[in-house]
């Protein structure tokens, strides 16, 4: 086994794998033996799959067009629910709540009035989160790309806050943020980080940078590393600046990898729920999308929780989509590479 | 060659040399300046945490950067089920939960790999997508039917409410893992001990599992530790009996109402992290691997 981080973006091995002069024949006879090999070996995890993902995601996509059961407000009469149309979705996507049977704007304070202030939160942190950590994880990465004594403690040291489980995280710099904490007394600030919007956001993020950089970081080394050594070389004799080469050179090439780790990061924080929720419980306007979802289910409607957990899925799905059709993101050759994947 | 030119040239050429020695001499320096850097960035709040863990409460606030009111009470009072934590029973749950979502995994997802990265088949770009797709799939969606689901079916409190939605972000990760850990490998060996005369299933084991158990560990290491650092999905799911380190640990509770207990929970907190660093420490190499591979958090 290769222990380089290499493996995930190889572009060498791409043409290793493949035969030099394939017989058509053969290979559609060999294709088809194997293909029945291969769907008794995938099966069964598909079926998983299936079961974990697709069933609850149909249920819920089912759900989230059914009405309450409960008294019928009007009649006084007890109904079991049934086909609700698309209120649910009205519910969030246009404020509307029911009260004493007919709709009304939600009225401020209530779960159905933060779904726009959710969505921006949770776009805002994810905008600001994968900017300060692509960019800085681009730096660390160009650092332990270099050969220095030390790296391998660099290196360590840089998966510490990646093994750290996030609810950990969450206590740690919420400590640190802790009025008579260590930030404010190094800083000599009085702030309430937790107690308003700016600080509360802010130290979310902080958090959040802290803690995934590191492993943005090792995506971009991954890609910075099969960029052969000879190429800067080659450059360097030439004359070339530092400036030009990086841009000339490391980003055109790293730049798959870079790609498809931004992809990550973003489907990644879209979902963020962990950091807001133990740092503020999603006061002072940190309540993201997962949050709000999670208090739906708390205050037992589950039909109109069902609805939001599908917008989000749909808006993480269509994320992804922009992504792979405008940036030309190839998740799925760059993650898995491939051997006999490209010889098509 | 560089030399073969250095001395040919006079004057000029050795002042260049120089020039280019003293640039190079700064060029280090400034990388040994920014590791230290990102190592004290990534390193500081996690010694923090344990500085903490390790001092008195009276001096919870105590900004002395050092080791000082050295205690062990913290780490007595994390285990302390006075207050109504339950650490000890959630490392259990943790670890069991972990163990079978792991177990479970590759036991599916050895063999999807396999095919993944050995065969050929015209779906095969398809079952990746659906793969990679299942892998960044928001566990809140998986919530609000699981919730139903299973208090319908009396199961919040029981490990399956828990495995369960683990192995939908536990299996994609083990297949993409184990995928590129699959290529990697020389199976020329395969078709070698097929002409000496081994059977497909002899060869397999006797050749291919001893050359893929590193691969297979790596990924093993990797699912346990997403699964031991889930939040979401324990917190909604689980109960007091089948609670989880991370959930154990965002609603420790102290003795005063209002008061956060830090040091206790930074105590606790350590308890939790420790056993990954070193597990991470050690594998360093295998799991830098590992995730880049998948790409997977």
């Amino acid at each position: 086994m290769s222990t380089e981080p290499q493996s995930g973006t190889d572009l060498e091995s791409g043409q290793a794998g493949s035969p030099p002069n394939p017989d058509k024949g053969d290979m559609v006879r060999k294709e088809a033996t194997q293909g029945r090999a291969a769907s008794m070996l995938i099966a069964p995890s598909i079926v998983v799959l299936t079961i974990v993902i697709l069933y609850p995601v149909v249920s819920a996509v089912f759900q989230s067009f059914q009405k309450d059961a409960g008294l019928d407000s009007a009649t006084g009469l007890f109904v079991a629910g049934g086909f609700a149309g698309i209120a649910n979705y009205t519910h969030w996507i246009l404020q509307q709540c029911t009260a004493g049977g007919v709709s009304v704007p939600c009225p401020p304070g209530t779960l159905g009035a933060q779904f726009w202030s959710s969505i921006s939160t949770t776009f805002f942190f994810t905008v600001v989160t994968v900017i300060l950590e692509t960019a800085i994880g681009f730096g660390m990465a160009v650092i332990m790309a270099r050969t220095f004594r030390g790296r391998g403690l660099l290196r360590a040291s840089v998966l510490v806050p990646w093994a750290i489980p996030t609810a950990v995280t969450a206590k740690l710099w919420f400590f640190i943020f802790a009025f008579e904490g260590i930030a404010n007394k190094m800083f000599g600030t009085s702030i309430l980080w937790t107690g308003s919007e700016n600080p509360a956001r802010a130290g979310i993020i902080i958090a959040d940078v802290w803690k995934t950089t590191p492993f943005m970081a090792l995506l971009i080394l991954a890609g910075l590393q099969i960029i052969p050594a000879d190429v800067y070389e080659a450059a360097k004799v030439d004359g070339v600046t530092a400036w030009q080469r990086f841009r000339h050179i490391t980003l055109p090439l790293v730049k798959p990898a870079l790609l498809v780790a931004v992809l990550f990061r973003t489907l990644d924080a879209l979902r963020m729920y962990d950091l807001p929720q133990i740092m503020t419980g999603g006061a002072n306007n940190t309540t993201t999308l997962s949050i709000l979802v999670v208090q739906e289910i708390r205050s037992g409607n589950f039909n109109s929780a069902s609805a939001l957990s599908t917008i989000t899925f749909i808006l993480i799905f269509l994320v992804a989509l922009i992504f792979v059709k405008a940036l030309g993101v190839n998740a799925v050759e760059t993650t898995t590479v491939s051997g006999r994947g490209k010889a098509k | 060659m560089t030399t073969a030119t250095a001395t040919q040239d006079t004057e000029p050429g050795a002042h260049v040399n120089r020039k280019a020695h003293n640039r190079k001499r700064w060029e280090s320096r400034r990388t040994y300046v920014f590791a230290a850097l990102i190592a004290i960035w990534c390193l500081l709040p996690a010694y923090w945490m344990v500085v903490t863990a390790f001092r008195d409460v009276g001096f919870t606030y105590d900004a002395t950067p050092f080791f000082s009111h050295v205690t062990l009470d913290n780490f007595r009072a994390a285990f302390s089920t006075d207050t109504g934590n339950h650490l000890a029973r959630a490392l259990v749950n943790s670890l069991i939960v972990g163990i079978i979502t792991t177990f479970i995994s590759l036991m599916f997802g050895i063999f999807a790999s396999y095919a993944l990265a050995r065969l050929n088949f015209r779906a095969k770009y398809l079952v990746l997508g659906f793969i990679l797709a299942a892998s960044m799939f928001p566990g809140v969606a998986l919530v609000t039917p699981l919730f139903q689901l299973f208090t319908d079916l009396n199961w919040i409190g029981t490990y399956q409410a828990l495995i369960i939605p683990y192995i939908s972000f536990a299996l994609p990760l083990t297949i993409y893992i184990l995928v590129s850990f699959f290529r990697e490998m020389p199976w020329e060996l395969e078709e070698a001990a097929r002409i000496d005369g081994c059977t497909k299933s002899q060869a397999f084991r006797k050749i291919i599992m001893p050359l893929a158990a590193p691969g297979v560990f790596t990924t093993a290491v990797l699912a346990f530790i997403t699964s031991w650092n889930e939040f979401l999905i324990a917190s909604q799911l689980s109960n007091g009996q089948t609670q989880t380190v991370t959930v154990a640990i965002a609603s420790f509770s102290g003795s005063q109402p209002h008061q956060e207990p830090y040091t206790a929970v930074m105590a606790a907190a350590t308890i939790v992290t420790i056993p990954l660093v070193i597990m991470v420490l050690v594998f360093q190499k295998q799991i830098v691997a590992g995730l880049t591979a998948g790409a997977v958090k």
